[in-house]
Order: C-alpha cells, then structure tokens, then sequence
C-alpha cells in the first residue's frame, strides 16, 4: 500500500448536516483510498452516507445547511478542502467528474445535450465552439449514442433514461477526467441498460486510465468493476480491502451479513440475507459500536467503546472489536445461515 | 408548430365570440337603466323616453340589439350615449395616456422585482432576503391608495411640486425642456405607485420559483461542470425560473385597461380605467362593452402570445 499511487485520499473526513431536528452526521470520520486507474466500490445500505462523501470530494455539499466539519481531502498531494473556490471549479468537471444517482433529473430541461457537453469542454479546454461540437460528438459516438449527428441537437425530454446517462457518462469523460465519482449510476435504469452502461464504463477506464469511485448497492456490480471495496456502515467504513480478500474472507460482521445468501422457499432460488434491525438514525446513534443493536456477536465492550478500522490482512482492514476471529464458519455457525453470495468475477 | 399556432388563433376567436356573447347579455341585463331613458328621471318626457329608446336601439329584441352593436363597433360608427361622440376616438385618446402609465409601471415592476427576488432566493436567510420579504408584506397587505396619498402629501409638501395629472397647469408657456420633465415627473409618481403591490407580488413569486429551481438536480450538475456560481444560477437556474413568468407576461397586457383604475382615479389621470368606471356610473353601455370587448381581445391576444413564447423558452413545448 504505497501512497505515491494514491489519486485520492481522504482522512477522517467528517461532514455535518445542521438541521432543526440537531445536527446530522452523515459523514463522520471516514479514511478511503483511491488507487490510480483502479475502481474502489462504495458499498452500504441507503442513507448510510454514501452520497454525501461523494459530494464531499468535489465540494458540492451544499451549504448551509451542510459543511465539511473536518478531515483532509487530498487529491495528487493538494489537500482540496484548503483550495479557493475558483481553483475548485477548475478542477470540477475536468479533472473530477461526477455521474448521479438520477439520470432522469440530472439534465438542464431547456438546453440541448449538445449544448450541456459543449459547454464543459469549452469551459476547460479553451476550444472554439466549432470544435467543441466536433468533441462532442465524437465523445456521444463513443458513449454509444446512435446517430449523434442528430442526437445532439436533442433536448433531455426526448431521450431514455439510459440515454440521459450515458449522456451525463459523456459529459462526464468529455474533459478526460483523472478521477471519475458514479453514484449509483445504474440504479434507476433497466438491468439490460444496467449491464451496458457498466460495460461502457470498464472499457472507457481502460481507455484513459481514470481512476473510479463507484458507489452501489449491488454486490455483483462490485465484484465485476472494482479492485477495492469500502464497506459503509452509519458514516462509518467498517471494512476495507481488496475485492478478492473481502469478498473470500469478509472480517466484519455487517458485511458478512451483506454477503449471505438464503434460499427461497420452495423455489429453488436464492435471496439475500436481511440484516435484522433498522439502520439507525444518525440523530441518535448508538453508543460504542453503531452495529451491535443488529449484530450476533455484541458483548459488552461493543456497547461501550467504538473499534477503529485495524489490519486484518494485507491491506485489509475492519473496524471490530473481534477483527480477526470472526469468519465466516462462525458467523453460518451463529446465524443458521445457509451458504454465501457466490459472485465470480 | 404553425398548425399549432393556427389552430390555438381559431381557437381564440372562437372563445372571443362566446365572451362577446357573455358580456352583451351581463351589461344588457344587469339591473338599473342609463340615465336618459330612467322612467323615473325627471328630466326627460315619456317621449324623451321613447325617443332615446329607439335611438338606442333598446326597443328592438336582443339578438337584433347584439347584432347592431357588434356591427356599429367594427364599423366605427358606435357613438357614447353620455355625449354621442364616437366610442373608438374617445377610447383611443385615453388608451394614449393609459399606455404611457402601463409601460412604465410594468418596466419598473419587471425590472426590479426580477433582480430582488433572485438574490433574496440566492442568498436565503440574509439581511437582504429578510428585509426584502418584509417590505415586500408590508407593501402587499396595506393599499397602494394609502401609499399614494402619503406620497403625495410628501412629494408635494417638500418639493412642491405638483403631482396631480398628467402635466402641471399653466406649463404650455415654458421651455419645452421643462415641459418634458414635468411630464415625466407627472409620469413617474402614479407609475411607481401603480408599480409597488407589482413589485412585492411578483418579486415574492421570482424568489420562490429561483429557490424551487436552485434546488434542482440539474443545478448540482451545472456546479459539478466548473462553472461559476453566477453562471450556474443566471444560466442554468434563471433560464428555468423564467418558464412561468412567461404566461404571466401575456396577461399583463389586460392590465392596461383596468390595472390602475385606484390611482388614475387618484392622481386624476385621464386614462382608460378611470373611463371605464365614469362609464359603468352613467351606464354609458357603448363605452362599457367596447371596453370589456377590448379586455377580452387583450386577455386572448395575452394569452396566445404566451403561447408562443413559451414554446420559444421550453423545448418540452413544442408541438
Ligand atoms: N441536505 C441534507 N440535509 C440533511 N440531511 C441530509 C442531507 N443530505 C443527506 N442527509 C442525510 O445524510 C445521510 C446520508 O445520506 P446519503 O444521501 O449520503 O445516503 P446514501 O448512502 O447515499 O443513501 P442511498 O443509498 O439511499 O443513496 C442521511 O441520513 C440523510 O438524511
Ligand atoms: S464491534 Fe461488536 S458489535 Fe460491532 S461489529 Fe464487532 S462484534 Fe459486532
Ligand atoms: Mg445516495
């Protein structure tokens, strides 16, 4: 783990939401690492806080009532939460990129697509608008637009929801970004557009060499892009490591609960494991470790004092009071569980 | 798009012809009589009466008085029963003065509403957001008419300066220089007035259509891109804002005919809504139906010019 190949680190970022209700800890206290042109995966159940360190990394909390309450940000040695806001929009949109989560909504309603992409690479590359245009669709034709010649004359409301996203994926990639931030970028679409934006995604990383921050839900997904998983847990990563590692030898219980599978009654299938319990509120987490209302192993010293993410292996870390001792043999021993996720890569 | 704009045009005229319908049949048949044919006016003989009557046309059955109307009206020849001048003159002389009031109420109302209401949405919770919704209340909930005399008391008493009018009396003598600037200081007082409950409604309304906009997800992408934060929200976010004031600009245009009756009443100037209500007391019908036919042309030439600039601004409009 040298740090030189680091694109992206970040360290005990912490982000806050001041609401009427108290303040929010989305983010609170989380270490990643992104390695050059590799994908690290971002795994965690909704409202765990996923998005909002998305947000973090280009700046983009919206403010108030959000705010980056502590941590680093460093991107190639520049700690970002120490840059003026000008140098930061250089920066946006050219050398970080950022896909959402809504591809329906995320498009300006009464601009062409053509006009969206143009106005990126005219904004950082200093081009005319004659060859912005030639940039443009050159970058349509490459994201998999047919007939971009006609296309980009087209206005959101005319396109799918999978070509609004590869649409954004272009626009995205128009700057040839060094880090790319997807958030969920297929959840809202069909699974066959699923599997082809995925795909469009691999080979144009392949292409340049960008490094990725993929954010998703679906395990699957992370087995097949990513050499890295963080694994989220109330504002918190609870496990790092190498795909191979976690997914073969997962350390912490939460994430041997994401990797269950059980099998459906009578149907000869398989189904997910459901964690039992709620994900908590983060107005009012847990005291000690945010995990143990849900988990099979608490003991005493899990209610009390919160465990740091350690090593548990080459580049493996979990952040559990039991790291080590807890595998998978006790946990379908524990938890009557039948056999695990069986995800080829 | 050009069958669209046909059709909604015939569309429009046929609208027109139900209104002209509609409005005959209200002021025909609204309780009370015009003064000279009032069996009940001492001043006028039963053969005054009948005379008037028929002169009128009132004796005729109704479809025969709407058809006569209607055709003396397109015809020029509709005379006022108050002084039997031609209806379309007379309007037209006040509808001069009316237009000078009505462009610059509207000018002043557009041109600061917009900017008010942007920044106070920009800048949420600031000093300048909360002053300017309190004013903006302040200006809503107390009448103009009372701003008006206010003003007028003040205006005149520190500068003094006449403000009722269109011009001071006994200026055609002066310099045309100062001719010209106390019409347009005559202007400007009753054009403010007019302008201020504008000002209060529509800012309101721009800061709650930016703010709904600012929080698009469209917006995070425009800042996710690089760009400025002014370019995000005057390019990204105005374009968006902008989408129903769009409509709501081609119904300003019915505005010059009955927005400013209170203050031209106030400030005595000779436009079309201070006419329109003298007429409705005389029961002049000629003038009050000619009006209201106006109304109802300018609601519909309003509305169809929305129409079509809305599907200038919102591609989602094209047909
Ligand atoms: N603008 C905001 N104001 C207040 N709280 C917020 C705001 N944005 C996010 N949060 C809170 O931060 C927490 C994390 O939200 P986030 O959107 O990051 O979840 P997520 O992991 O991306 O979930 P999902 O999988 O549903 O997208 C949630 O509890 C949410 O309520
Ligand atoms: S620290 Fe305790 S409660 Fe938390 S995950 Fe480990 S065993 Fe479970
Ligand atoms: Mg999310």
């Amino acid at each position: 783990m040298s740090n030189s190949e680091a694109i992206l680190k970040i360290k005990d970022l912490k982000v806050y939401f001041d609401t009427d209700a108290g303040v929010v800890k989305s983010v609170d206290g989380v270490d990643l690492e992104i390695k050059k042109g590799t994908t690290l995966g971002l795994v965690g159940e909704s409202g765990c806080g996923k998005s909002v360190t998305c947000l973090s990394i280009p700046r983009l909390i919206e403010s108030p009532p959000g705010r980056i309450a502590g941590g680093e940000i460093i991107y190639k040695g520049k700690n970002l939460l120490e840059l003026s806001e000008k140098d930061m929009q250089g920066i946006r949109g050219n050398d970080i990129s950022m896909i959402f989560q809504e591809p329906m909504t995320s498009l300006n309603p009464v601009f062409t697509i053509g006009d969206q992409i143009q106005e990126v690479i005219m904004l950082h590359q200093h081009k005319t608008s004659a060859e912005a245009r030639e940039l443009t669709l050159r970058i349509l034709k490459k994201v998999g637009i047919p007939s971009p010649e006609i296309r980009i004359d087209d206005y959101p409301h005319q396109m799918s929801g999978g070509m609004k996203q590869r649409v954004i994926i272009a626009m995205a990639l128009s700057c040839s970004p060094d880090l790319l931030i997807a958030d969920e970028p297929t959840t809202a679409l069909d699974v066959t557009i699923q599997v082809q934006i995925l795909d469009l995604m691999r080979s144009l990383q392949d292409e340049l060499g960008m490094s990725i921050l993929l954010v998703t839900h679906d395990l699957g997904v992370v087995a097949s892009m990513a050499s890295h998983v963080a694994i989220m847990y109330a504002s918190k990563i609870v496990e790092y490591g190498p795909v191979e590692q976690i997914f073969s030898n997962p350390g912490h219980p939460y994430t041997l609960g994401l990797f269950t599978s059980i099998p459906v009654v009578g149907r000869g299938k398989r189904d997910l494991y459901v964690i039992p319990g709620n994900v908590p509120d983060p107005l009012a987490f847990p005291r000690g470790c945010k995990f143990w209302p849900r988990c099979v192993f608490a003991e005493d010293i899990c209610r009390s004092q919160e465990p740091f993410l350690e090593n548990i292996g080459e580049g493996h870390t979990a952040a559990c009071h039991f790291r080590g001792k807890i595998d998978k043999h006790l946990w379908k021993e524990k938890t009557n569980t039948g056999s695990f996720l069986n995800i080829s890569r | 798009m050009f069958s669209f704009t046909v059709r909604s045009f015939f569309q429009k005229l046929v609208t027109l012809f139900f209104i002209s319908i509609i409005s005959f049949l209200v002021v025909y048949l609204a309780p009370g009589e015009p003064s000279q044919i009032d069996p009940l006016n001492p001043k006028f003989t039963v053969e005054d009466l009948q005379r008037f009557r028929q002169e009128f046309n009132l004796d005729k059955p109704l479809h025969e008085q709407y058809y006569l109307y209607y055709k003396n009206l397109f015809t020029g020849q509709l005379k006022s029963w108050k002084d039997n001048q031609p209806v379309l003159g007379k309007i037209y002389e006040r509808f001069k003065n009316s237009l000078w009031l009505f462009i610059v109420g509207t000018l002043i109302t557009w041109c600061l509403s917009f900017p008010v209401g942007i920044h106070a949405a920009i800048n949420r919770g600031s000093v300048f957001d909360r002053t300017s919704t309190f004013f903006a209340y302040v200006l809503i909930s107390i009448p103009s008419f009372f701003f008006a005399y206010i003003l007028i008391i003040f205006v005149v008493k520190t500068f003094n300066i006449s403000v009722i009018g269109m011009q001071t009396f006994g200026m055609s003598g002066a310099d045309s220089i100062y001719q010209i600037m106390d019409r347009v200081w005559h202007l400007v007082i009753p054009s403010i007035l007019g302008a201020l409950g504008g000002i209060a409604l529509l800012s309101r309304y721009v800061r709650a259509q930016m703010l709904e906009v600012i929080h698009q997800d469209y917006i995070r992408t425009a800042r996710a891109k690089g760009l400025s934060e002014d370019q995000v929200y005057y390019k990204h976010g105005f374009r968006n804002a902008l989408l129903p004031f769009v409509t709501m600009f081609g119904l300003i245009l019915p505005g010059l005919i009955g927005g400013s009756v209170i203050i031209e009443s106030i400030f005595a100037w000779p436009g079309m809504g201070r006419m329109g209500y003298e007429a409705i007391l005389a029961r002049d019908y000629p003038i009050i139906l000619t009006i209201n036919f106006m109304a109802a042309v300018l609601v519909l030439i309003g509305t169809f010019i929305s129409d079509l600039l809305y599907m200038v601004v919102d591609p989602r409009i094209r047909l």
